[in-house]
């Protein structure tokens, strides 16, 4: 166990370099960069802006402002952005929150309500709630959040009232209560997506485990069917959802852009799409690194749960 | 975040909230704005701001976008201000310096300017003249990354003459730096010492002299201003401003309507909007002029852009009304000029553009441009044939460019688009002048004076090693000693011949096709008093001391 996370660890290692390096050259190859967007500012000269160039190192040679990034990275300093001067990893954390709290709450919802689906459409299958269902996935994959959030807020803020127009709470306000108002409709938006995700694959991982022998032996030995459901059915298709939520973890934490976008969130989508646009190099770079090593660290831990749940694999 | 004056409030959205009602707090947006008596001893009431793009860069004097100066103006003061007629007045200055005072040197050098003795920061340190000084020369710090030099490098000698009193020499007579100086916001020199300033801690948690203190900012969100209850002059009469940041435009204007937000900042409400906002009930929608000015501009470097036939030939073939109407729903208004019509200096007897094909024709056949087998005409080996660049995604001006494309093939005129991302456009693609046509909205102005010198000087062009942004590469001797000469004269009825003539000569040389002034459509809730349109500063809160809820 130990000699495999220490090789994982290694192959993190070159992988998170590897990241770093072609995201930090892509983003500094492109045309433009950080000062293009003050051009157009009344009495901007091409003389300041090389200025300003000169003065923020961005007219060294890339390789060299590669390494100091990455020198500073290894001491622990993530930079500065661009926008507002704080650290990057402040930036970062300002907005975690408000991600945690929308991907955390539409998650539960889209575990819940799609595990749900998934396992009733499997034990039904080809009845008229499974095809329901199926329609119902078609229809939620193919809608763009975005145009069914303005639809959302649409009839439940504008012409029913029932709901606040976007925004994470009321400023000056900011109680429990407020919250929970606020995140009723972006959650939803963003689970009716994510239901019919995850109630496909519950869907096929049931149906796989249904037809094991295993099984059959549970119900032919008199096991009563609501143990034979969730101890040997369910708990065998939860197998590759572990596999799956560790690919869906991090998406959790790099937030929703069209959804946060519609909702007003601030949360990490926006940030990425903001800095990308103002491109804040730094808090972009802290961004990717950020996102790397949650794709890295949550695989990792899949890959052990797996291991833990299912006796069958070993870690070697 | 306690605020006993709307505790009431506060709990009525809680109790609705719990007992499953909550969606009413959506109505009921902008708590605790009730009217109480004696407003201007006593702020109350909150507005809630909307910008599609986020304040994030508070040290006025660091490369910063047009919204940021939102938080500038309420947070801030400069030594003047101007108002929408164009028209300078006082903040921290005592009065506006001019030579018929004395504030300005018979030969427009010397600048000598009382501040007010009442005014403190909002850590309660007076206010001095060594905080003007302060400010002054860090605009010109070699080792501060400073947004703006023009104007302050002319600066020689600062002399602090007492608390109160400062004053400056300039190398020559510069009458542009009244408006640099309006938009000048004076710093504390406290807040900066013994660090850096590219990094100092005021540039996250601003102190100023403004009618609001700097309260909190939620990154991504929003920023939380207080009233400043010793500000100086009239105002604040709100107790809290709030600059939500919103960055979808269709999602800005559905808070609008919504009653989420009490008025609509930078970049407001959309023209497709318009029609639908001012049937609003509870809201009042109005369209106020912007110093940007559209046009078609020319590489004037390229051959085919050299004869002046073919300019003029190009100006006939533009349907201006009709990109207006179907592109912008008649919300902005044609121009002949890059002036703005609200401008003192503006010419109002340019002459008037006419859509004409067949004019366009006539003149192209005069100067001797002959149609080819493809219907592409050419003169001396130069074909008529361009590509037309501007920014990519931008899609009023991509059909905009589909328009000019088809009047410009009548004439005889080959029009390529070659849109560009944002940043590659408006970096040394359009700087250094690498384009043959691009359409651009400009704002060739820093407040209200009419010098353009960075714009149209022959020494302006980086790509002949000028410095400034003349990427037209437009070169006339008599606009740069006109120039020269508005710029060092301080009165405004001498200035008035000089810039009324260079517009004269732009639209009769035509290195760039005016085709509109840019209008905003503006909007807020009835009964918010104040949020004045004023062409001569960028951002909607240039007013906010004076806001106030009927």
């Amino acid at each position: 166990m130990l000699r495999y996370l220490l090789s994982r660890f290694w192959q993190s290692l070159i992988l998170l370099v590897l990241v770093s390096l072609i995201g930090f050259f892509v983003l500094n190859l492109a045309p433009g960069g950080p000062l293009s967007q003050y051009a157009l500012t009344p009495g901007m000269t091409k003389e300041a802006l090389d200025r300003l160039a000169e003065q923020m190192g961005l007219n060294r040679p890339l390789i060299v402002q590669y390494l100091d990034w990455f020198g500073r990275l290894l001491r622990g300093d993530w930079g500065n952005s661009f926008r507002d001067g704080r650290p990057v990893l402040d930036v970062i954390a300002g907005h975690l929150f408000a991600t945690l709290l929308l991907m955390g709450a539409s998650t539960l919802l889209s575990v819940a309500i799609g595990g749900w689906i998934g396992i009733r459409s499997a034990l039904k299958e080809g009845s008229p709630f499974d095809y329901g269902a199926t329609i119902f996935a078609m229809v939620a994959l193919s809608i763009p959040t975005f145009w069914f959030g303005l639809v959302a807020i649409y009839v439940f803020s504008l012409q029913l009232g029932w709901f606040p127009a976007g925004n994470m709470y009321t400023i000056g306000d900011g109680s429990l209560g407020d919250y929970a108002i606020h995140l009723v409709m972006p959650a939803v938006v963003l689970a009716l997506v994510n239901v019919a995700v995850w109630s496909r694959y519950m869907r096929s991982a049931t149906l796989d485990v249904l037809g094991q022998d295993f099984v059959r032996t549970a119900k032919a030995k008199g096991l009563p069917p609501r143990r034979v459901l969730m101890k040997h059915i369910v708990g065998n298709a939860m197998v590759p959802m572990i596999t799956l939520a560790g690919l869906q973890l991090p998406t959790l934490l790099s937030g929703a852009l069209v959804t946060e976008t519609v909702f007003t969130w601030p949360g990490m989508g926006r940030l990425f799409l903001d800095s990308l646009g103002y491109n804040d190099y730094p808090v972009v770079m802290g961004l990717l690194m950020f996102s790397a090593i949650l794709v890295i660290v949550c695989n990792l831990l899949a890959d052990i749960f797996v291991a833990l749940v299912d006796p069958r694999i070993r870690l070697d | 975040m306690t605020n006993r004056k709307n505790a009431f409030s506060i709990n009525r959205r809680q109790s609705l909230a719990f007992m499953g009602a909550a969606g009413l707090a959506a109505i009921i947006p902008g708590f605790g704005r009730g009217g109480a008596a004696n407003a201007q001893t006593d702020p109350t009431g909150q507005v809630i701001v909307g910008f599609s793009q986020e304040p994030t860069v508070f040290n006025p004097h660091l490369p910063h976008i047009e919204v940021d100066e939102g938080v500038y103006y309420a947070v801030f003061d400069p030594l003047i201000d101007v108002d929408p007629d164009g028209n300078f007045f006082p903040l921290l200055a005592v009065e506006v310096p001019t030579q018929a005072n004395g504030g300005i040197s018979e030969d427009g050098k010397t600048w000598t300017v009382k501040l007010r003795d009442d005014v403190t920061w909002h850590d309660g340190t007076p206010f001095t003249a060594e905080d003007v000084k302060f400010t002054l020369e860090l605009l010109v710090n070699p080792d501060f990354r400073s947004w703006r030099r023009n104007g302050h490098e002319l600066i020689t000698e600062i002399n602090v003459i007492s608390d109160t009193e400062i004053s400056w020499t300039m190398e020559r007579s510069f009458a542009p730096y009244a408006s640099i100086l309006a938009t000048t916001f004076i710093v504390p020199r406290h807040a900066f010492e013994g660090v850096d300033p590219n990094s100092a801690p005021f540039n996250n948690s601003p102190i100023g002299t403004g009618p609001f203190k700097w309260q909190n900012r939620v990154a991504g969100d929003h920023i939380e201003l207080v009233a400043n209850p010793d500000y100086f002059g009239d105002g604040p009469y709100l107790e809290r401003l709030v600059l939500k940041y919103i960055p979808d435009l269709t999602v800005l204007y559905t808070q609008f309507r919504s009653g989420d937000v009490d008025a609509v900042g930078v970049q407001w409400i959309t023209p497709d909007h318009y029609a639908e906002a001012s049937t609003l009930p509870g809201r009042v929608v109005d369209i106020a002029g912007s110093a940007t000015f559209e046009s078609l501009t020319f590489n004037l470097q390229r051959p085919q852009f050299q004869d002046r036939a073919v300019r003029e030939a190009l100006y006939y073939a533009i349907d201006k009304q009709s990109i207006i109407d179907a592109l912008y729903y008649g919300v902005p208004k044609p121009t002949e000029t890059y002036m703005p019509r609200e401008y003192a200096y503006f010419n109002p007897d340019l002459p008037q553009h006419e859509f004409s094909i067949e004019r366009a024709n006539e003149i192209l056949d005069e100067a001797g441009w002959e149609r080819g087998d493809d219907g592409i005409r050419a003169k001396d080996g130069v074909r008529l044939s361009f590509t037309n660049s501007t920014t990519a995604g931008n899609h009023l001006r991509e059909q905009a460019q589909q328009f000019l494309q088809q009047t410009f093939a009548e004439v005889g005129a080959e029009m390529t688009i070659s849109n560009l991302p944002p940043a590659v456009m408006w970096g040394d693609y359009w700087m250094m002048s690498e384009f043959d046509t691009v359409i651009v909205g400009l704002n060739c102005f820093a407040g209200p004076d009419p010098d353009t010198s960075d714009y149209f000087r022959s020494t302006s062009s980086p790509a002949t090693g000028g410095s400034g942004q003349n990427t037209w590469v437009y070169n006339n001797p008599e606009v740069d000693e006109l120039l020269v000469e508005g710029a060092s004269l301080m009165a405004q009825e001498e200035r008035l011949p000089i810039y009324r003539r260079i517009q004269e000569i732009m639209r009769e040389d035509l290195p760039f096709l005016p085709i509109f002034q840019y209008a905003v459509v503006r909007g807020k809730k009835e009964g918010l008093e104040g949020y004045a349109a004023n062409i001569n500063n960028r951002i909607d809160t240039w007013d906010v001391r004076s806001w106030k809820w009927s």
